[in-house]
């Protein structure tokens, strides 16, 4: 196994905490942050960034929090300046409401597979896409629409983002990933898609013990892993 | 509202006898989760999740499953022998795609041309939300929509144009209520089977389109769906 002379393996993404999985994540920032409900939310990293301090944020995420953890804690503290998601209300979504109605968080509402799509789009190095999903809505105002096959397609472009917050099961020192049934969800396609993307994993694993017809997310598309217990 | 009216059951009933064996099935959340409960055993369908699910299975016992394991609407569910699981981005290419067979849709209303509109209302300050449910409307093979006939004050929810926010224009094929089973075609919307003991005029004042009748409108008996 190629090492360096110190004996440090030339590639190893794990970190030893999530002070450092979060290191330098800057204000203005647009973070990504992986889950659908409670299913696959990176809590502890989430937590981490409301520790390490970045704010004025942009996030991109589906829903928008619920009760007073993760998501909900980062608009309680008023660090989001801005929200990207396909789904805001739930039961419990109290702070995104708060802050909505107080006109302190801007929503960027995106139909649900737009949202997955444009961030395929921005990791795959495409320029955009169209799509008849939301072609006939309100949410096509002010964006190109056209007729492709007879039918009206809306414009969207890709979504790009600064940092990915993501949740898988394990992972080994490469970051190849695999995650835990559909708490995957957006992972695969946000880890694509940032610039820094970071994930926190239950289990790591020897290179070369994951099944390579079963890895999930290359570790291509991983700069960062970090181990947390299972909560 | 008074007068002769088919339960949930019969009317989740009613839609499930439209799922043939072997489709591939999205329910969406609320009322059409029920057609998942009354489907015939002798079925094999695969029911798709928006959030990564194929062969998605009914509840886990109190206390059993993985708490990361939900279906759509964030309740719990299981994974059926076979099933299979992928990301976001898979899930709303098999959507949009055209690989979904049939959608069960619930709906704020429906016009006669198809439109649907079950995303938003016209409530003043109430946060915007929409989920899957654009990518799914023009998407699946066949929408079907599960709804009341009219809102609880009694007025229609299947009308000439919407009055709402449209979700996806003419992609509905056909709606069942409590009163009526109506098909939308080329020419409007025509009824195909109606509740037992409802006559024409009675189900065209609470409807806010004009209705044709099939040549042979089934009869629908409250309890024998």
């Amino acid at each position: 196994m190629p090492a360096r002379a110190d004996g440090e393996h030339v590639i190893d993404k794990r970190v030893g905490s999530l002070v450092d999985a979060v290191a330098d994540i800057r204000d203005g920032a647009t973070v990504f942050v992986g889950g659908f409900g409670n299913s696959g939310i990176p809590v502890e990293l989430v937590h981490a960034v409301l520790d390490q301090g970045a704010r004025d944020l942009t996030l991109v995420t589906n829903n928008a929090g619920s009760g007073e953890t993760d998501v909900a804690a980062l608009l309680r503290e008023r660090r989001v300046r801005k929200i990207i998601c396909s789904y805001p209300r739930s039961s419990g979504s109290i702070w995104f409401e708060e802050r909505y109605r107080a006109g302190e968080l801007e929503l960027e509402l995106v139909p649900q597979g737009t949202l997955s799509e444009r961030m395929r789009a921005a990791g795959a190095g495409l320029g955009g896409f169209f799509t008849p999903a939301g072609a006939d809505s309100l949410l096509a105002e002010g964006k190109e629409v056209r007729i492709i096959n007879g039918r009206r397609h809306v414009f969207e472009e890709p979504l790009h983002g600064d940092v990915a917050l993501i949740k898988a099961r394990k992972a080994d020192r490469w970051g190849n990933l695999v995650y835990s049934t559909a708490a995957r969800n957006f992972g695969p396609t946000m880890a694509t898609a940032a610039t820094l993307t970071v994930v926190q994993v239950r289990e790591f694993v020897e290179l070369g013990d994951l099944d390579p017809e079963c890895i999930v997310t290359p570790g291509i598309f991983v700069d960062r892993v970090v181990q947390v217990e299972a909560s | 509202m008074s007068g002769p009216r088919l339960s949930l059951t019969d009317m989740a009933r009613r839609v499930s006898r439209d799922i043939p064996s072997g489709a591939y099935v999205n329910l969406g959340i609320g009322m059409p989760t029920l057609v998942g409960d009354v489907v015939s055993p002798e079925k094999e369908i695969v029911y798709h999740s928006e959030n990564g699910i194929l062969g998605m299975g009914p509840a886990p016992a109190p206390g059993e499953g993985d708490p990361e394991l939900i279906n759509a609407g964030k309740q719990p569910v299981t994974l059926v022998p076979g099933g299979s699981f992928f990301h976001h981005t898979d899930s709303f290419m098999m959507m949009r795609g055209g690989h979904i067979d049939v959608t069960v849709l619930g709906a704020f209303q429906v016009s006669e041309k198809g439109d649907l509109a079950n995303w938003a209302t016209d409530e003043v300050g109430h946060p915007p939300a929409v989920g899957g449910a654009m990518d799914l409307a023009v998407g699946a093979k066949r929408v079907l929509v599960l709804m009341t006939h009219t809102t609880k004050a009694g007025a229609p929810k299947i009308l000439s144009s919407c009055t709402f926010p449209l979700t996806a224009a003419a992609v509905v094929d056909r709606i069942y209520t409590e009163l009526a089973v109506l098909d939308v075609t080329r020419d409007g919307l025509v009824v195909r089977e109606m509740v037992a003991g409802l006559d024409r005029e009675e189900l065209q004042a609470r409807t806010g389109a004009r209705l044709a009748f099939a040549d042979d409108v089934l009869v629908l008996e409250p309890g024998a769906v």
